[in-house]
């Protein structure tokens, strides 16, 4: 565990270093990257404005992951129910992915207004998609001789779901959370940028104020967000899959 | 009976009395997969029918498939519980009856392992665990050991003759080794390459009680040649 922590620090702080020279000995103009050490100044004197910004994207992203979570657990049961059904609406979830987020987020003004729930609406749409493909591969992939035992001792469909179908797709429901968790924190800034608030309006800010240290520091709190959430999705799935599934042993 | 679009099974007439020990043998391919899965009522057959008489429950059928296919959340006493959970049995007698199956198979100390933390041998001995919590009255199994080591594979044939021989069940193996089923059945049908006739069908001249000294048994050794012979012949 130390080892993985480690490992990438080094690239990180040769990078700072070398981008510290860099600009600080002229190969770069500090008005398009900053120095590291201004990124850190900056956090340092704004970091009031900068905290309350992360705190609202967390609270964003976080609903937003949230909704998607369980929408598309719940989406992925539906569509799983029947080959039918699987039918006639996968192709509409594959072809709402494909809408670019950016190009809808003005209409999640009009519906919702500027404020928080648009950009909880936005991080739910961005991440959405990956909770529904992944839990339903993973529903439709349970081992078919476990399928015949359940229906061997005449268990229900709705047994079947809840005691044989969703446990054996949790890896899988797992990795989808992981790549949503990311996709919601984007989701977040983009709803930021048009409907107001969070780490989305100070990077917008700072931007037209060419306080270029500014958009650094608010940008690699959005990543450092991310990556929490990321990491918290990897530790729930370590709890609950460290006894069973190969990968996490 | 069809399988992609492939006549397996096409005309067969077998009888099995009850508390027999019937192994078929036959190539890949040849339907015995096929037949199990339509006695256990997994499968329908396109036409004919499988009788169980006197007409009993469903659930007195038990089915153990080729490798051990546990729940990898469940630790084995749960795991070995499931079938009488999922016929709705409450959970203190589930536990009791799936805690004296375990002790039959040997895996007393391990009711609180996950599948995962198990060997294959252990696993293969759940999952038979798991058939038998039902006290079925017909088991099949479907090339059950075949995944095995050699050692493992002896040990588990001996205890599964011994289940059969302590429960008084009917017991249909489906395999393809000639070693193991002379070793383990009281009768043989060897099948056919294609469309299910049988070959041969032949009650084994052995003594009942199988053990390791039966493995350097000339008798052994002459009912697989036999079983041999119908195979290639």
């Amino acid at each position: 565990m130390k080892k993985t922590l480690l490992a990438p620090l080094i690239p990180f702080v040769l990078l700072t270093l070398i981008a510290e020279f860099l600009v600080r000995a002229g190969f770069v103009r500090a008005y398009l990257v900053p120095a590291p050490s201004a990124v850190l100044r900056a956090m340092i004197d704004s970091h009031a404005e900068l905290l309350q910004a992360l705190f609202a994207t967390s609270v964003g992203s976080l609903a937003g992951f949230v909704m998607s979570a369980l929408t598309g657990i719940a989406i992925a049961v539906l569509l799983s129910s029947s080959r039918g059904v699987q039918r006639a609406f996968y192709p509409y979830a594959i072809f709402f992915q494909t809408v670019p987020l950016i190009a809808v987020a003005p209409l999640l003004v009009i519906w919702f207004g500027f404020g928080i729930q648009t950009v909880i609406a936005s991080a739910f749409v961005a991440s959405v998609f990956p909770v529904i493909a992944n839990t339903l591969s993973g529903i439709l992939s349970t081992d078919p001789p476990l399928r015949d035992l359940f229906k061997l001792y005449g268990a229900s469909p709705l047994v079947t779901l809840f005691k044989l179908r969703l446990p054996a797709a949790l890896p899988q429901v797992f990795t989808g959370l992981r790549v949503s968790a990311g996709l919601a924190v984007i989701g977040a800034i983009v709803g930021e940028f048009i409907a107001g608030g969070g780490l989305g309006s100070v990077v917008e800010t700072a931007r037209t104020q060419q306080r270029i240290d500014k958009v650094f520091a608010a940008v690699l709190l959005a990543s450092v967000l991310g990556l929490a959430l990321f990491g918290l999705i990897n530790l729930l799935s370590h709890l609950t899959l460290r006894r069973w599934h190969a990968s996490e042993q | 009976m069809f399988d992609n679009n492939r006549v397996v099974i096409a005309g067969m007439d077998l009888g099995v009395d009850a508390g027999e020990f019937l192994a078929v043998l036959g190539p890949s391919g040849c339907g015995k997969s096929t037949l199990l899965r339509m006695i256990a009522r997994l499968s329908e057959p396109d036409s004919g029918q499988i009788r169980i008489e006197p007409n009993g429950e469903r659930f007195e059928t038990a089915f153990v498939f080729q490798d051990a296919h546990l729940l990898p959340w469940r630790n084995v006493l749960a795991n070995a519980a499931l079938p009488l959970e999922l016929m709705g049995v409450a959970k203190p007698q589930r536990n009791e009856k799936a805690r004296a199956v375990l002790d039959q198979v040997g895996l007393l100390d391990a009711l609180d392992r996950y599948p995962a933390e198990l060997s294959g041998g252990m696993r293969m001995r759940v999952s038979l665990a798991r058939a038998l919590v039902t006290e079925p009255r017909l088991l099949l199994l479907d090339e059950p050991f075949a995944a095995l080591d050699e050692i493992t594979r002896f040990h588990l044939d001996v205890q599964l003759r011994e289940l059969w021989q302590r429960r008084g069940m009917t017991v249909i193996f489906v395999t393809h080794s000639v070693s193991e089923a002379a070793f383990l059945a009281n009768r043989a049908v060897v099948l056919a390459r294609h469309g299910g006739a049988i070959k041969l069908d032949r009650r084994l001249e052995l003594p009942p009680v199988r053990d390791i000294e039966l493995r350097g048994d000339p008798r052994l050794g002459q009912e697989m040649r036999l079983l041999l012979g119908a195979i290639e012949g």
